[in-house]
């Protein structure tokens, strides 16, 4: 437990970051350091293309399996990582 | 058993009729807004959403799966915070050319003494505005070879016409060296052989304006006079093998305001006194010039010293032979560039043992050497066999960069334009020659400075090059 708010609070005050989201198997968002109508935004869309891009990898080779999702915007990065059906979201801005 | 299916139309009718009710049915997508939340849960609810997600951060299968999420987002996360992955690799690069061409330069005039009896360039000065006219002094150094009906006069060359001189200079004895005034265009000063200095205003002719008195004079040829840095713009000093470097304020040329002796004694006995034969001095520090003499030292003197011991402020082991050029960095001036014997050397005014950076010796003695005023690692040097060397320190140290064949004759004196392109030099048979250096000598190249400064900014005696080469 104590492992895992570490690992949670190290990304969430990584540099750049602008939020973190963790969306469980259901879509139910379970922590997340954005506000509550932005984060369920994130959540739906961000299950949605998952879900469709995990589905495009199997589709491929059924062996094979989507393990990360990066979207780069003209603001910033989304990081989708999936495990277990269960989505870290991380949004942030690389400095440089 | 087969089927044979009657393929022609018929009417089905059935056994039995029923009516059901009217069952509606749509289809269409179900939007999911807030999730997949159980049914017992009202989503708006936040103390029950609260308390399902308490539940949920105790799942098992939530605590095996964070810290592999943890991991993959942290690292990516790093990635770009270290890298711009997206970023246009080589923005912002100049373009640069494909194998640039080879160094080069061109003869564009050479302007040829008029009269019959040649005699040596031995000064040249360019016109401080833009760089249309050269003016050369012509005398003969070798001594009492001058034969009676050689010419007196010195010219003043228009660039672009090398048939005929624009001015005709009519000293009383032959110049030996001469300089335009920066200050003011028109005028001109000149040191003559016989140790007179001459004054011209080119607007009043052919004629001196004025000349300093014989007695005043130097009782040796005058080998180069430089103007100082003045209000009046009057001011000017200069150096001859007399022993003497003298100070002038051309308004009243019959005496020198300031006198030194290079005694290096520095008890300003005139026996004992080192032959000057040039002359070094930088606006940028108008108190300090520099001697270099016969003997082969170059003495280094702060005019503004309290007392006249003080002059001389030290003396560097120069050459095997006189110093026939002397001249500071116009970049780094704590370097400065000499030439005598059978190499040219560069100097750090601190470091008075040796120089720190020393040519190979030459096939052929050494006459003359200019920095170039663009480019702080390149100088040109002038050679006995009629060679004009252009070294380039950052790029080689043992060979010039290029060499140039000028002409057949001896090679007295070099003047480089401030722009850097236009180089002039002076033959022992009277001819002016002018080039253009192409233009990569003639730029300064990106990080040309901060190269210089690494190489020489360091504690040993020897200028590193190594440092332009990171291990």
């Amino acid at each position: 437990m104590a492992q895992v708010e570490e690992t949670l609070k190290r990304i969430e005050a990584s540099k750049g970051v602008i939020g973190t989201i963790l969306v469980n198997a259901e879509g139910i968002p379970i922590r997340t350091t954005l506000d509550n109508s932005t984060t369920v935004q994130y959540a739906e869309l961000l299950c949605q293309l998952s879900m469709l891009a995990r589905t495009t990898v199997r589709d491929i080779d059924p062996q094979n399996d989507l393990t990360f999702l990066r979207i780069r915007s003209k603001k910033h990065e989304i990081m989708v990582a999936l495990e277990n059906n269960y989505l870290l979201i991380v949004i942030q801005n690389p400095c440089e | 058993q087969e089927i044979k299916v009657n393929q022609r139309r018929r009417q089905y009718c059935s056994l039995f009729q029923v009516n059901t009710e009217r069952f509606e049915s749509d289809s269409c997508g179900i939007n999911h807004v807030e999730g997949g939340w159980p049914k017992d849960i009202n989503p708006l609810d936040m103390e029950q959403t609260i308390r399902f997600r308490k539940k949920a951060e105790k799942d098992e299968s939530y605590l095996n799966s964070i810290p592999q999420l943890g991991s993959v987002a942290e690292h990516c996360g790093r990635q770009n915070n270290a890298v711009d992955i997206y970023q246009e690799p080589f923005d912002g690069w100049e373009e640069v050319e494909e194998s640039p061409e080879p160094p080069s330069a061109k003869t564009i005039n050479i302007f040829r003494d008029p009269n019959e009896v040649k005699r040596t360039v031995t000064g040249l000065s360019w016109h401080p505005d833009g760089g249309r006219k050269l003016a050369a002094a012509y005398s003969c150094l070798d001594f009492q070879k001058a034969s009676r009906d050689m010419s007196l006069d010195s010219y003043i060359w228009d660039v672009e016409n090398p048939n005929r001189p624009e001015l005709t200079l009519k000293p009383a004895s032959p110049l030996v060296c001469l300089d335009y005034n920066p200050k003011d265009p028109h005028t001109l000063v000149g040191g003559s052989y016989n140790g007179q200095i001459v004054y011209w205003d080119t607007r009043r002719g052919s004629q001196p304006v004025e000349l300093s008195s014989v007695e005043h004079s130097h009782r040796d040829p005058v080998y180069k006079i430089i103007w100082l840095q003045s209000k009046t713009g009057t001011d000017a000093f200069s150096a001859s093998t007399d022993g003497q470097v003298l100070w002038w304020d051309v308004r009243r040329l019959s005496e020198p305001t300031e006198r030194l002796v290079l005694d290096p004694t520095r008890e300003g006995n005139l026996d004992r006194a080192l032959g000057a034969i040039s002359l070094e001095f930088e606006a940028t520090m108008p108190t300090k010039f520099m001697v270099g003499t016969e003997q082969g030292l170059v003495v280094s003197c702060n005019r503004k010293a309290k007392t006249p011991t003080e002059k001389i402020v030290c003396t560097y082991d120069g050459h095997h032979g006189p110093v026939y050029a002397l001249q500071r960095n116009p970049f780094f001036p704590k370097n400065f560039l000499t030439v005598g014997d059978w190499t040219a050397r560069i100097w750090s005014e601190d470091i008075k043992e040796s120089s720190i950076m020393c040519t190979k010796y030459q096939m052929s003695y050494l006459t003359d050497a200019c920095w170039s005023p663009v480019r702080p690692s390149v100088f040109f040097t002038l050679k006995m066999d009629g060679m004009l060397d252009v070294w380039d320190i950052l790029f080689k140290q043992s060979d010039p960069t290029l060499s140039l064949k000028v002409c057949d004759r001896a090679l007295y004196s070099l003047r480089v334009q401030d722009n850097g392109r236009l180089v002039a030099c002076g033959s022992q048979q009277g001819e002016t020659t002018l080039l253009e250096i192409c233009s990569e000598l003639s730029t300064l190249q990106k990080n040309e400075k901060s190269l210089l400064a690494a190489v020489s900014d360091t504690d040993t005696v020897n200028l590193d090059f190594n440092q332009l080469h990171p291990k």
